[in-house]
């Protein structure tokens, strides 16, 4: 149920975000999803795509550290309210959320979150033991695409 | 500004001998140097390799013979292997001011404390010092030659000592203050730490009485000097010496200001193409070299000091006829001196292996933005130790930052750069870029 993400180091340089861009458009890759980190010095681009592997390689052959990272996409109630009883659930099964971003789009009354846990395992076993959706690769970019 | 006039005194006779009296004096007691270090195992080795007794030595034009030593000598003869006197004869011991590594040990005899002081003497009085005056000395006291070797040569001259020892700025500048200080003793860039203090505390020039420094232990800049002497109404002399061949008091300026005078009754001061060893016209920059003559318990011979000057043999307009260096602009090794502690760039790959998943790709940018050096350690980042979480970028930055603190004893700044986006080099690699002025 885990999904992969693309994390990408960008060091603090004008042009290297599009440098990025431009290395994934030209191979058609789409990017579903991103967020972006950063400090005064460097940032941590976080991307979903679906050709992920093509895109890692890709983007080390130009020059960039990229790493396949875990994270889980969740269905949530788009309503006050629908964020915080997720971290509620995490919270009492002591684990930490290291980063989270939304997804871009919405499946009617709900919206798809995602996230990336101090102990994935353990996180996934909460959320389904309470009843949420976790969305899966395939479902995500049927999604994205449909 | 600066009131404080110099008066021109010199300290000893010797440092007014024709140029034949200076070489029959060097030759003499080149001679004697050349059998006091038969005493010692790695000279003795190092002569016979070179099939050299010490009857081939007879002058000054013999020197050329003899074989040099280098820092890497001093450490494999760690701690007292360059000892030519029984060790019951030694009065006192100083290190070099590597932080880690091995360091070299020096010792003196009675005698050449004595020596020592006096040759220390001789600059301050070059420079000003007077026996009416007193001199705080902000330098370390400890296995560093600067404090102790100062401090004994303001007490030759007659003068009186405010030992403060270095750091806790606001009490040097109430001591200053408070006690009437004449004239002060430190590295200029603690001097430049010393001037902002006072300066943002308010305190004008006339609440102190100080009227000249004697700087010493880093290379600095004219540059630096003007700024010293505006902000703070004195006048700045250079002084030059390092431990390995006495510490303070190798040579150091006269109130002209053009050039530190050498000890030349003390040492033979040669100035080489650190590649093909060959002396240098003068006036050219070369790798300075030094031989000590009067020294009894650490003789050493035509040691290679890795820094960079020229020597200027005129002589001078306040009488002396010792021949004079430049400033120390650079090093013929990648020696760096960050906030006066001597750095290698091998330190930062050494401390960049105990971090697991960093590149051996690094640059070191030095600068001196305002009034104290900064560095920066650019390190490539690698599949390896990036992580999609800030916090453990932040960790990977923690522990370069914590590694080259262990081995430095310095902090930089780390910035993680892009895998492939430092210089790569075929041949010798240049890791170090020095944005600080030279002269």
């Amino acid at each position: 149920m885990k999904l992969k993400q693309l994390s990408v180091f960008l060091e603090n340089k004008p042009g290297r975000l599009r440098e990025l861009c431009a290395v994934l458009a030209e191979n058609g890759i789409n990017i579903i999803t991103l967020s972006l980190a950063d400090t005064e010095q460097f940032g941590i681009l976080r991307l979903i795509v679906k050709k992920h592997d093509q895109a890692k390689e890709l983007l080390e052959k130009n020059g960039f550290v990229a790493k396949l990272t875990d994270v889980v996409a969740v269905e949530v109630m788009d309503e006050p309210g629908g964020l915080s009883s997720i971290l509620k659930i995490e919270e009492e099964s002591g684990i930490s959320v290291e980063y989270m971003y939304a997804f871009t789009i919405k499946s009617g009354e709900k919206a798809v979150l995602l996230f990336r846990f101090d102990d994935m395992d353990k996180a996934v076993d909460a959320l389904q033991k309470a009843g949420l959706n976790i969305l899966g690769s395939v479902e995500l970019y049927q999604r994205a695409e449909g | 500004m600066n009131s404080f006039v110099v008066e021109n005194r010199i300290w000893d006779k010797e440092e007014t001998l024709s140029r034949n009296e200076m070489t029959a004096l060097q030759g003499a007691k080149l001679r004697e140097t050349v059998e006091r270090v038969q005493n010692v195992p790695f000279y003795k080795e190092a002569f016979s390799e070179a099939g050299i007794t010490p009857e081939k030595i007879q002058t000054l034009d013999d020197l050329h013979r003899l074989p040099f030593t280098t820092k890497t000598d001093l450490r494999e003869q760690y701690p007292l292997r360059m000892l030519a006197v029984d060790r019951a004869e030694v009065a006192r011991y100083h290190g070099s001011s590597g932080t880690t590594g091995t360091p070299t040990m020096v010792a003196y005899t009675q005698n050449d404390l004595k020596v020592w002081a006096n040759l220390c003497a001789r600059f301050l009085t070059g420079g000003g010092l007077l026996p009416k005056h007193s001199v705080q000395i902000a330098f370390g006291y400890g296995l560093f030659t600067g404090g102790f070797g100062l401090h004994y040569g303001v007490e030759r001259v007659g003068a009186s000592v405010i030992p403060a020892a270095a750091g806790n700025t606001p009490k040097q500048v109430m001591l200053m203050m408070d006690m009437q200080v004449d004239a002060l003793v430190c590295t200029p860039s603690y001097a430049l730490t010393i001037s902002e203090f006072i300066i943002q505390n308010d305190i004008p020039h006339n609440a102190l009485n100080l009227k000249y420094a004697h700087f010493g232990g880093e290379p600095w800049t004219e540059g630096m000097r003007t700024r010293i002497e505006d902000e703070m109404g004195i006048l700045c002399f250079n002084n030059y010496g390092l431990s390995e061949v006495i510490g303070p008091g190798v040579s150091g300026e006269c109130a002209v200001r053009d050039g530190m005078h050498i000890s030349e009754d003390a040492f033979i001061v040669e100035c080489i193409n650190p590649d093909t060893l060959e002396p240098v016209p003068p006036g050219e920059e070369g790798e300075l070299v030094f031989t000590s003559l009067c020294k009894e318990a650490m003789p050493i011979i035509r040691y290679r000091t890795r820094d960079i000057a020229s020597l200027n043999p005129e002589p001078c307009a306040c009488g002396r006829t010792t021949v004079r260096m430049s400033r120390v602009t650079g090093r013929s090794d990648d020696m760096l001196i960050i906030k006066g502690v001597n750095v290698y760039p091998s330190q930062i790959e050494q401390a960049l292996l105990r971090v697991e998943g960093t590149a051996p790709h690094y640059l070191i940018e030095v600068d001196r933005p305002d009034r104290t050096d900064v560095a920066t350690v650019k390190v490539e980042m690698t599949e390896e130790s990036f992580s999609s979480s800030m916090k453990e970028m932040q960790e990977l930055k923690d522990k370069i930052d914590r590694a080259i603190q262990g081995i430095t004893g310095l902090r930089m700044n780390i910035e993680l750069v892009s895998p492939n986006s430092l210089e790569r080099f075929v041949g010798k690699a240049q890791r170090v870029t020095d944005h600080r002025e030279k002269t």
